[in-house]
């Protein structure tokens, strides 16, 4: 028997506006344990959706969405999620943000406090751990979002433009960060960016998604070895898979450009 | 006095005289004494100018009594336990009345702000009843209950309570839908994402909300104890009207005004103490 794919969707189409408007069609993937992918495509193709109805707060209007080859039923904490707005709640500080999720998710409450604190630990905010989010940078805060998502150990991690609101310097370091993060202890990620340098530095395989309706056109895998430095932006192949995938996402859009 | 710290000297009083100019320009920041300064300078001069119309006697005193006047029976009244008792009563109304409207208006604004069947049920009803001019409530109440507590009760309700419901409804929608989400994909079903996550992150504007309607609650009780009422600070000032006390309204008046200040200054305090960590250090 093979081991089911850790996550799996077959035909799943979405519509808007009682199915007026299509935009996901026939999405078919599979994302294999402790595999790190990307949803990669212009704004408009639907990607942000697709991680919704993977999270289970979107519902799709036909098709299957399989966790360890069981059907999902709305959200669960199988699947832990890292949203691009900052959902920190501002009056509890990170630690007892990650607390809050571990209470949540029926953790032992004698555990709760060493777990969030080594959460902290592992995105190195151990020094901020009674700061409130006010007091933290934006970058401080996804970062605290990240632990409080893994805290509770989903088997999935699902990320949404987690990094999409912050300043290159930042995103250059929490992008290192996640990488050490996901290398270390072994995670299934599903990433959804249009930093197509991101989504190349992080990503096992990339899912470029089309417009009119949203699918998925082409899988490109990249091979590159791990663990990835981050200093191989001049190497030659790599810099060939970038404008590959740039110029997938580019076809889509060309045909809307030109008048 | 060497020639450079000569030149220095005078650039720095050329920008110290810009800088004072720039006391009335737009969206200047100056330290809080400054800020406090003007304000109590604004009060004088109203203060000052009062006593000039009242001193030269351009307006008779039955009708404008002087600063003192208003002062010195300000304090008979105190003395007698005439006010104390009146702002007793009237604080007594207004905390009930304003207590209970607001409780209400919170959860109706939970119950509208969260589920599309209680909003399309109930808010048309509120905004429908919030178009009716309060005061046309009046007679009626008096009908209903009288000039008992009751009847000031109502009038601090109707004037309150579905203005309330709909701003309370308002900082409830303004809370982010992913926060809605993170509490769904822990598992958390749908009322505990409410009482957990949305109402507490409401909490700031809604204690804002509640602030600026305190002030409308004392217009309301003022006006329930103006026409019908035998205590409370708008009764008294009835009481004045009719034996020409001209005094004592000012007077009273001018005691709600500073009972309305102080208690606005109250709400932003506690607000400024229970909502600390929105404050960024």
């Amino acid at each position: 028997m093979t081991p089911h794919p850790k996550l799996s969707i077959s035909g799943l189409n979405k519509s808007f506006r009682n199915r007026a408007v299509k935009v996901l069609s026939d999405i078919n993937l599979e994302v294999a344990d402790n595999e790190f992918v990307s949803l990669v495509g212009a704004s408009g193709c639907g990607k942000s959706t697709l991680l919704a109805i993977i999270a289970g707060l979107q519902e799709s209007d036909n098709g299957d969405v399989l966790v360890d080859g069981a059907p999902i039923s709305g959200p669960g904490i199988d699947r832990g999620v890292v949203f691009q707005s900052y959902t920190l709640l501002p009056w509890l500080t990170a630690q007892q943000n990650v607390e809050f999720a571990l209470r949540e998710t029926r953790y032992d409450p004698k555990e709760i406090a060493d777990i969030a604190r080594h959460h902290l630990d592992l995105v190195k905010l151990s020094r901020f751990a009674d700061s409130f989010p006010s007091q933290l940078s934006g970058g401080m805060k996804q970062r605290v979002a990240i632990a409080r998502a893994l805290s509770y150990r989903p088997k999935i991690l699902l990320m949404d433009e987690p990094f999409g609101a912050l300043d290159a310097l930042t995103r250059g370091q929490m992008q290192e960060l996640l990488m050490q993060i996901w290398q270390e202890h072994k995670l299934t990620v599903i990433f959804v960016t249009h930093d197509v340098s991101e989504a190349v530095y992080l990503s096992d395989r990339i899912f470029v998604m089309g417009l009119n309706p949203g699918r998925v056109k082409e899988t490109i895998p990249v091979s590159f070895a791990r663990p990835r430095t981050g200093d191989e932006g001049h190497d030659p192949e790599l810099r060939e898979l970038q404008a590959r995938v740039l110029r997938s996402i580019r076809q889509e859009t060309s045909g809307q450009d030109v008048y | 006095m060497s020639y450079t710290t000569a030149k220095s000297e005078t650039l720095r009083k050329k920008s110290d005289r810009r800088r004072r100019k720039s006391l009335l320009s737009m969206n200047t920041e100056f330290p809080t004494p400054t800020y406090v300064g003007i304000a109590i300078c604004a009060f004088l001069l109203l203060l000052v100018a009062w006593t000039i119309v009242a001193r030269l006697g351009l307006v008779q005193p039955i009708f404008l009594p002087s600063p003192l006047a208003v002062v010195t029976k300000l304090i008979k009244l105190a003395q007698d336990g005439t006010l104390g008792n009146d702002v007793a009563i009237s604080v007594y109304r207004i905390s009930i009345g304003f207590l209970i409207a607001s409780v209400m208006a919170i959860a109706t604004a939970i119950l509208i702000g969260a589920y599309r069947f209680w909003e399309a049920a109930i808010e048309p009803v509120l905004d429908f009843v919030r178009y009716m001019p309060v005061v046309a409530f009046v007679p009626l109440s008096i009908l209903w209950s009288g000039t008992s507590d009751v009847q000031k009760f109502l009038i601090i309700w109707i004037g309150t309570y579905f203005q309330q419901a709909l701003m309370f409804k308002d900082n409830i929608k303004r809370v982010p839908a992913d926060f809605v989400g993170f509490g769904r994909t822990l598992g958390m079903s749908d009322l505990r994402v409410l009482m957990r996550i949305v109402v507490p992150s409401a909490m700031p504007q809604i204690w804002d909300t509640l602030r600026i309607s305190l002030g409308w609650a004392w217009t309301w009780v003022t006006l329930a104890e103006l026409v019908a009422a035998n205590s409370g600070l708008g009764y008294r000032i009835t009481v004045a009207q009719r034996y020409l006390q001209t005094d004592m309204a000012i007077g009273y008046i001018l005691v709600l005004g500073v009972l309305g200040l102080a208690t606005d200054q109250i709400m932003r305090l506690l607000g400024r103490h229970f909502f600390k960590y929105e404050k960024r250090t």
